[in-house]
Formats: C-alpha cells, sequence, structure tokens
C-alpha cells in the first residue's frame, strides 16, 4: 500500500463500496471525486454551512469535518439515496411543491438534516424545524419557504 | 486535499492511544469527534505529523451513575447523545440544556465531551459549565493518572493543563442534588454559533429565600471560562432581589475581562455579560431548580 493511504469499505445509498484512499482527503471529496456523488455539496469546508450534511449510519452529521478513513465499515446516505428510480421522495416533493429552493446549492444538506429531523419528528412545529435547520445556510429563500416544506412534509402520507 | 499530510494512527484500545502519545508527543494530535480539529487541518492552521484517531476506542463512550450520585462520562460520547440521555436529563438538566446550545445538531452527533474540553475553546458551553459544577477531568498517561479539578485546567485560550502524553478519558460531574437550581444564558449571532458571551449561573437558597450558595460561570468573554467570585461572594447571606442583582451585573461587568473582535467588541461584551449573569441568576432562583 502506498503512504498515507488507506483502504475503505463503505455503504454508500445500499451500494457497497472499497476504495483506496489517501487519509488525509475527507469523506466529501472522497463522495464527489472518488464515487462521482456531486449531489453532496461544499460551501464552507470547516463545519459552518452545512451544505455538506450527509447521513453516518443515520445521524446527520457534516461530511467536510470527517476523513473518509473514519467512515470505514459505516453506512452513508447521500441526498442520492432519497429518490427511487422513479419518484423524489415526499420531502424532495414538498420542496418542489413549496418552493423551498432557489439556486439549490444549499438544497441537499438542507434535505439531509430535515431526513434526520423528521425521522425523530415526523410531524414538527415551526419552532422545532427553524432550531433544526439552525446549522444550515441558505442565501437565496429567506428560509420561509423551506421551513414550510418539511413542516409540511409528512402531510400526505397519514 | 485540503489537509496537510500527516500519519494516520488508529489505536484499539486506550493503552494503545497513551503508547502512541509517549511516542509521538508533541507531533501528535488527538482526533476525537473533529468539530474543531478538522476545519483547523481543513484550513491548514493545525498542520500535525500525527494524527492519533481514538474513534475507533471501544469502553469510553459511556455515561454512569456512580454510588455517590455523580455522573461519570467518557471522554469519547457523544455530545447529543448525553443531550438526550434520560439519565443527564433526570440528574443534570443543566447539562442538557447547555448541550442544546452546542454548536448544531450535525456537530453534536459527531462532537464529543472530552473533545470539547480538551480543545478549551472560551466560548464552549461545556467547559463553562464544569468550572460551575466544579467537575473533575481524569487524566492519563502511559505511567500515570491524575484527577484534576476542572478550574486548574483552563490556563488559557486553547490552551489546557494537558500534557502532550495525556488523554482526557473521563469527566466526573457532581448532580445537582441539595436545592440547587440553575440558570443557563447565552448572545449569539444565530442559535448555535458562537457564544458572544454566555453565563451558568448556579444557586443555592434557604427557605427563607436567603442565598447559602452561588457560582457563576462565564464564557465567550476572556481567555478562558472564568468564575466571578466577587459577584458569588455578594450573593451569599443575601436575598435575591433586585439591589443583589444590580450589584451582581455590576461585579460580572466590572471583572469581565474580553477581546473585541468581528463579532462584538469589548465593552459590548462586558456590558452583555452583566446583564447575562443577572437573567441567568434570576431564572436559577424562579425556575431552574435542580433535580
Amino acid at each position: 500500500m502506498t503512504e498515507g493511504m488507506r483502504n475503505v469499505k463503505l455503504t454508500v445509498n445500499g451500494h457497497e463500496y472499497e476504495s483506496n484512499v489517501e487519509v488525509r482527503k475527507t469523506l466529501a471529496d472522497f463522495l464527489r471525486e472518488n464515487l462521482q456523488l456531486t449531489g453532496t455539496h461544499l460551501g464552507c469546508e470547516h463545519g459552518v454551512c452545512g451544505a455538506c450534511t450527509i447521513l453516518l449510519n443515520g445521524d446527520s452529521i457534516r461530511s467536510c469535518l470527517l476523513l473518509a478513513v473514519q467512515a470505514d465499515g459505516s453506512a452513508v446516505t447521500t441526498v442520492e439515496g432519497l429518490a427511487d428510480e422513479t419518484d423524489l421522495h415526499p420531502l424532495q416533493r414538498s420542496f418542489q411543491e413549496n418552493h423551498a429552493l432557489q439556486c439549490g446549492f444549499c438544497t441537499p444538506g438542507m434535505l439531509m438534516t430535515a431526513y434526520a429531523f423528521l425521522q425523530e419528528t415526523p410531524h414538527p412545529t415551526e419552532e422545532e424545524t427553524k432550531d433544526a435547520i439552525s446549522g444550515n445556510i441558505c442565501r437565496c429563500t429567506g428560509y420561509a419557504p423551506i421551513i414550510q416544506a418539511i413542516v409540511r412534509a409528512n402531510d400526505k402520507s397519514d | 486535499m485540503k489537509p496537510a499530510k500527516f500519519e494516520y494512527l488508529v489505536p484499539d484500545d486506550v493503552e494503545g492511544a497513551l503508547d502512541l502519545l509517549r511516542t509521538h508527543s508533541d507531533d501528535a494530535k488527538v482526533l476525537a469527534g473533529g468539530q474543531s480539529l478538522m476545519p483547523l487541518l481543513n484550513m491548514r492552521l493545525a498542520r500535525p505529523k500525527v494524527l492519533v484517531d481514538i474513534n475507533r476506542i471501544s469502553g469510553l463512550d459511556y455515561i454512569s451513575e456512580t454510588n455517590d450520585g455523580n455522573i461519570s462520562i467518557g471522554a469519547l460520547t457523544r455530545q447529543r447523545l448525553i443531550e438526550k440521555s434520560t439519565l443527564v436529563k433526570d440528574n443534570l438538566p443543566v447539562l442538557s440544556t447547555a448541550l442544546g446550545s452546542v454548536g448544531h445538531v450535525q456537530i453534536r452527533n459527531r462532537g464529543t465531551i472530552g473533545g470539547s474540553i480538551s480543545h478549551a475553546d472560551p466560548a464552549a458551553e461545556i467547559s463553562a459549565l464544569c468550572l460551575a459544577l466544579e467537575a473533575e477531568f481524569v487524566l492519563k498517561s502511559h505511567s500515570s493518572e491524575r484527577i484534576m479539578n476542572s478550574e486548574s485546567f483552563f490556563l488559557g485560550q486553547l490552551t489546557t493543563a494537558l500534557e502532550p502524553e495525556e488523554l482526557l478519558t473521563e469527566i466526573r460531574l457532581p448532580s445537582l442534588s441539595d436545592g440547587w437550581r440553575w440558570g443557563f444564558q447565552e448572545v449569539c449571532r444565530r442559535r448555535g454559533d458562537f457564544a458572544l458571551v454566555g453565563c451558568v449561573a448556579l444557586i443555592r437558597l434557604d427557605d427563607s429565600g436567603m442565598c447559602l450558595d452561588a457560582r457563576i460561570s462565564m464564557f465567550g468573554a476572556g481567555e478562558t471560562p472564568v468564575r466571578m467570585r466577587e459577584a458569588e461572594t455578594r450573593m451569599f447571606g443575601s436575598p435575591v432581589d433586585s439591589s443583589a442583582l444590580d450589584d451582581v451585573a455590576r461585579l460580572v461587568s466590572e471583572k469581565l475581562d474580553p477581546v473585541s473582535d468581528i463579532h462584538a467588541s469589548a465593552a459590548y461584551r462586558k456590558q452583555v455579560g452583566g446583564a447575562i449573569a443577572r437573567r441567568s441568576l434570576e431564572a436559577a432562583t424562579n425556575q431552574g431548580k435542580g433535580a
């Protein structure tokens, strides 16, 4: 093995990947560059903007603050894992219906944060939602439609 | 590639980590939750030769109640786990509340209690709470183990009493029995951001409402979290009335020695610090009855 490289085996959106990766590569860069999963966006790269939020074993985390080698043996879910082959995920549809995105840069992080949040709190209040997405920055929408989309995401499902 | 090159080592037990720290000493940096270290690596403000990733160590993440009713928390326990713990909510609700203001949920899912304390950011809620509770830290090296009071631990901005060969392994927190009440307040631009200034206040009152004991710990307004001894002394034997609270606000404002930065001026931090200390004490007196 080359110096500074490690073998990493992980599951991303249900698919198993095995790769030789430089130890100093972040998980975000690994997802985008090695796996070509460019849905995960990189904004600030120091844990402030939330654009790179993914799920690691079900918990929302910043993929720019984790090394790819640290995800060895883990299950990762990215925004590409939300929709099935034909249909958007109900949360994505709610974003569409409520005009919860403009430029779309923050959207993957917003979706993944909201997805994890809705697992714990399926029918949140506006206040709970504001707190849940406080770690995600959006520079277009003013947040109101995003909050609405998350609050209403599960309205139709039950 | 964001971070500069480093050698990446992954011990699987505490002994292994301590051996690596003995070998690499000053050249090594411990990677716990990484929520402070990874940004520093990404921006190349930190360029350690060796990164000792302790995340694969089992047995360092636990929350347990000791025989004397106190709470011991393994250094590698994720902040979100502590925040949601029923044991903590029941016995030390001020910790659950304070953790709710540590970064955002994505940060707390990964960030550890020991990492926050070892990093010693002056704006860290956990450190200030440890100071207020007079918590103890267990510091281990390959050859020794010492138990240190939190007040001796924080030496300066991002500087602690931890030796390069030592690892913080456990945090021991007294639970708030004996009628302690608590208050927690902070001011920041956006919820979860670094506090411009904040306060953890603890108070114990007798039946007639006289103060038996008070602790006021400030964060975000100095090199380290800091206890406000003069203000605490002012409260002893006094009722919690407006005259006492006015004095506390004034004493805290006078005592604080914050810096000016792009987020807030020193003068602002001093003034708001006094007001925040006052509100925390009021909150403690009025509702936040401990355990």
